[in-house]
This record gives structure tokens, sequence and C-alpha cells, in this order.
């Protein structure tokens, strides 16, 4: 500890991974998150582990579909475009309970869009993406240290629940410095034993890695041992802040890096004698409705800032449920509001 | 003469690294006779306890069942990828990737080409019968001209469809494969060089040499619409001028 460094947003979640004892990174170059691939060429050959550009983001995440398998600690990165084309293994990912860490740097879409920064992949994120029925634990950092704090635990959540996780990350936090003091190394050889993974059957029945199964009684089995899992991950691993809402009438729910602008409108509002407050879902999946629920009883107003064109406001409203007013303000296309913009946003509701 | 049951000795069985599970391929179809060719070598070579198998999307979709290894079920044409990645994991570990034509030579293009242009320590089957068969026979990269299938009704057509894919030799055109050879199962010849070359692409992987490619020709009676022995003759007589047998690369 006390390693106290200035880095970009990237470069932090590259090593928390390395901290985290990722053993195996695949990943194909995109913008805003080069510099996480860029900090893994440099640094993961060292450590005699494997880094690997893929020939694309099919394959990046079809081969963390392997190292998964094996049982080491793995990740891939990415930005909106390439997280699209990884769907299908993220879905495999689900369906065989493999464990491994998806970050996506988010940037404008659809289609190229731009590299600005968005948060536009809110439901490919949260509602599963890919085909089938499954989740996949999603983690939003709003500050450069959140974003090493939560690459750290999404590495112990895939592994305890075999699951999938993603860092919900955009190319503002990406690529932004702060300064940070990073987490010590984890133990990887202190880490629980994997005894489903494929390590070579010696002394045992052969382990099998798979979503397939032909007969729909056993695939409905397998379907509903997930749904379980999903349940209990609802019940433990919720993760939200509120800031300044003990007296607040008017809250702002907001994520990631429009969270942290948010902040800074609490403030603003506060000095304009405007009780406003923040709720940031820390987990976007599991979503924390209850919490939000509670808070939707004690206020008149949940505005809901995103930069898209209210994808998590879906979930607001269904936190809510009309037991506050549920305004929106959102910006596309990789325009970040200001400070100002969700100020004067605030002022027309909180009248 | 009757021989006394005491004086025999058996000479063929069942290899240990095969289970005991029936197979589901059609009758006179080559896939079970491979899936018994790696594992009477994974025994061979005393590797079933390190071996981890990659099943494919296709006809071969249940090889996990068959081989008493541990093993990786993958997504249509990623099985390379996914070897590449088990194996990276653990170098230690033998891995083999089991795929059809659609899934290696068509879908898995990408993954297929540059897991063998990386030289992962990897051992791919590529098993070759022009057709589809799973979802019912229709066009592969690697159907013949003017072959019926039940997507080119009328023949393929190459103003259409382009020509059938020599995808190995498009492997052996790379730098870095060790072994890159095309192999056929149409008789007890082409088996026992078959199962040569298995054994030695499973060898090359043992002794750390890089990336092997078996493709094997193969029948599909039932989409071909040919009794088993026709298939065989087919293969022998047509399939093998259009994708000649024998070793591409052999670096090792």
């Amino acid at each position: 500890m006390g390693e106290r460094l200035l880095l970009r947003g990237n470069e932090v979640i590259a090593e928390a991974a390395i901290r985290a004892g990722c053993q195996c990174y695949f990943a194909y170059p995109i913008t805003p998150q080069a510099e996480l691939l860029e900090h893994m060429a440099r640094h993961m050959p060292g450590l005699g582990r494997t880094f690997i550009q893929a020939e694309s983001e099919i394959a990046a995440i079809s081969m963390v579909y392997g190292a998964a398998s094996v049982g080491v600690r793995t990740m891939t990165s990415s930005s909106s475009p390439g997280i699209s084309l990884m769907q299908e293994g993220i879905s495999y990912l689900a369906g065989s309970d493999l464990p491994a860490v998806i970050v996506n740097v988010m940037r404008g879409g659809p289609g190229l869009g731009d590299i600005a920064p968005a948060q536009a992949d809110y439901l490919q994120a949260t509602k599963g993406g890919g085909h089938g029925d499954y989740h996949t634990i999603v983690l939003a950092p709003s500050t450069v240290p959140e974003a090493g704090e939560l690459t750290m635990l999404a590495f112990d959540l895939a592994d305890r629940y075999r699951t999938p996780v993603m860092i919900l990350a955009d190319g503002m936090l990406g690529q932004m410095m702060e300064p940070v003091e990073l987490p010590e190394p984890v133990d990887v050889a202190a880490l629980p034993e994997k005894p489903w993974a494929t390590t070579g059957a010696k002394n045992r029945d052969p382990n099998v890695i798979r979503s397939f199964d032909l007969d729909p009684e056993v695939l409905k089995q397998m379907n509903r041992a997930l749904q379980e899992r999903y349940r209990e991950i609802e019940a433990k691993e919720v993760r939200c802040e509120e800031t300044a809402t003990e007296d607040a009438d008017i809250v702002i729910a907001a994520y990631g890096t429009v969270a942290r602008i948010a902040r800074s409108v609490v403030r603003m509002a506060r000095a304009d004698g405007i009780k406003l407050g923040l709720f940031r879902p820390i987990t976007l999946w599991p979503y924390p409705y209850q919490p939000l629920r509670e808070l939707s009883k004690r206020v008149r107003t949940v505005l809901t800032v995103e930069m898209s064109a209210g994808q998590m406001w879906e979930d607001v409203r269904l936190a809510v449920c009309e037991r506050a007013k549920t305004p929106f303000y959102g910006e596309l296309g990789g325009v970040v509001p200001t400070p100002r913009s969700i100020l004067s946003e605030v002022k027309k509701h909180a009248g | 003469m009757p021989v006394s049951v005491e004086k025999m000795v058996k000479v063929f069985g069942r290899p240990k690294s095969l289970t005991d599970a029936r197979f589901t391929y059609c009758p006179g179809c080559h896939h079970g006779t491979l899936t018994r060719i790696i594992a009477q070598v994974i025994d061979e070579l005393e590797i079933a306890e390190r071996t981890v198998g990659i099943a494919p999307v296709g006809c071969a979709v249940f090889a996990y069942r068959w081989f008493h290894c541990d093993a990786i079920q993958a997504a249509h044409g990623r099985a390379s990828a996914v070897a590449s990645g088990a194996k990276r994991a653990d170098p230690n570990l033998i891995v083999f990737a089991y795929q059809g034509d659609g899934d290696f030579a068509s879908i898995g293009t990408a993954e297929s080409i540059h897991a063998a242009n990386r030289g992962e320590n990897i051992t791919v089957f590529f098993v070759n019968n022009q057709v589809y068969g799973m979802t019912g026979g229709e066009m592969a990269p690697t159907s013949l001209i003017a072959q019926k299938t039940s997507t080119t009704p009328e023949g393929r057509d190459p103003a259409l469809s382009g020509y059938p894919i020599r995808f190995s030799e498009m492997i052996a055109q790379l730098d870095a494969p060790v072994y890159v050879t095309r192999q056929a199962l149409y008789d007890t010849k082409r088996i026992l060089e078959a199962t040569k070359a298995v054994k030695k692409a499973f060898a090359y992987q043992l002794e750390e040499k890089g990336y092997s490619l078996v493709e094997v020709l193969a029948t599909c009676p039932t989409n071909w619409r040919m009794a088993p022995t026709d298939a065989n003759k087919h293969v022998a007589e047509v399939v093998t001028t259009v994708y000649p047998l024998g070793d591409l690369v052999d670096r090792g």
C-alpha cells in the first residue's frame, strides 16, 4: 500500500486486474480503451502471464472462454462496438458458468458512433446483451480510484458466483488521470480451488464445460440453477451510494461519469438553496431497486441524468413506481452534460 | 478347427479414452472412425490425464461425451480460439480442437487462420465432408462444384457461391504451422495413414513444436444421398481430386 500514482482510468483497471491475479488477458484494439490493452502488453509477459492481441473481439472473448474453463483469472476489455461482437461469447460464459471479467469503456453509438464518452450500452450490459436468459453482474465506477477497486471486486464476484462480470466505464473514465493508491496484490495461490475446471482428468472423472443440452428438461434445470444464482446475487450484491439525501426534496439518479458530475451539481444546488441529493447505483445489475424505492418515498422528484436516451431511466421508473416524479435529462452521441446544464434541469423540477 | 477361448488373444478393443456413450453419427459416417483414432492415440501417448478436447458446433457437438478426458464445448467456429485460451492458461495441457468444415473454414475462418499463424501449440482436427451435416445438408465452403446440397439444389455454381476452399493449403502458406496434412478414411490403408498423422500431430504438441492441422476427408452418406460404400468410393475417386491427400507442411 501507499503507492500513490497519477494514472488514467484505463491503466488503473489494467493494473488492478494484474493485482487481482489476472493470469490471461486477451483483447483487440479499440478507442477509447487502447491504453488498457497497451498496459497489459507492457506488463503481463514480464510477470510470466499471458497477453494476446486477438484477431477480433469475437476471438478475444472465445480465448477468455478457454482460459476461464481451465480455471485461471482472465479478462478482456473493449469499447461499445467491440462489446457488441463479444455478446456471443458472454452468453456462452454465462451459460457455461464461467467466471471472467469484461471491461466496456463505452463510447457513442449506435454503429460506429464516435469515440467520446457515452452510457448508451446500459440496456445491453444489464439485461443480458446476448441470447438466452442470463445476466452479467455490472459494476459502474464513477472515479478512477473506484475503477481500480471495482476491478478487484469484479474478479472476486466472478469466481464466487461463476459468472461473467462487466465493468461498465466510459471514455471519460478511461482517459481521465487521477491520483490513485493501488490495491495490494492478491495471493493467487490462496484463492479458492475450482474443482470444476478442465485441468486434466487425473484421479477424477472428466470435467466438461458446456452451455448445451439437447434435452429441454435438462436445459430447463440448467437455466433454473442459473436463475437461482441470480436471485442470490440480487439478495447479496446490490451496491449503491447516496449523497446528501437525508433532507433532499429532489435527487438525481446517475451512475459513472454522470454521477461524478452530479456530485458537483449537488453542491451548486445546495448553495442556491435547493435541497438536492444524489442516488448512485454502483451495481447496475443487480440494480438497487429497493434502496431507490425507499428513497423515493421521502422525495418529490427523482431526476435521472444519463449520457443516453433514457436507458437506466427504465429501472429508475420501475423502482420509483410513481411514488415520486421521474423526469429525465439525457445527452446523446458522446456529449457530456455540464454541471450547469444539469443544474438548470434540476431547477426546472425543484420549484 | 475350433479354438478354445483360453487360447484367444484380444487384439482389438475400445480405447480407454473412448467412452461407451453411443455415437449419434449416421451409418457410414467417418466421424466415428476419426473419434476412435484420436482416442486410441491419446491412449498410446498416455496423455489422457492432461488432455482437453474442444468440441465444436455441428455433428461433432457431442464430442465431449465420447472422449474420456476433460472437454470444453465451444461456440460455432471458435474452437481454435477457445483452444488457444485454454493452452495459454496451462501450457502443460494437451489441447485439441475437433472442427467440421463449416465450423473451421467458414464461420471460424478468422479464428482458424490466426490460431495457426500464432503457432499455438495445439492440434486441430478439421473434418471436411463438404456439407453441413447437422442442419440438413446445406452447402459448405468445401462443397464441390456442381455438388447438390439443400441450399444448392441445382448444384454449387461458382458464379454464385465461389469455389471449394482448400483451407489447409491456405494454412500451409503461413510460417508458423509445424504440421499440416490432409488424410482420408475410405479404406484400411488410409485409416492407418491417418492414425500415424494424428499421432504425429499430438507428438509435435508434446514436444512443444507448435501448431498442427490434420484435415480429414470424411463421408456424409446421409446428406450425399449415397450408400456408405459409394460414399467411400466418392471420396477416393472424386473428392481427392479436388483435395489431394498428403502432407502440405512438416517442419517437425
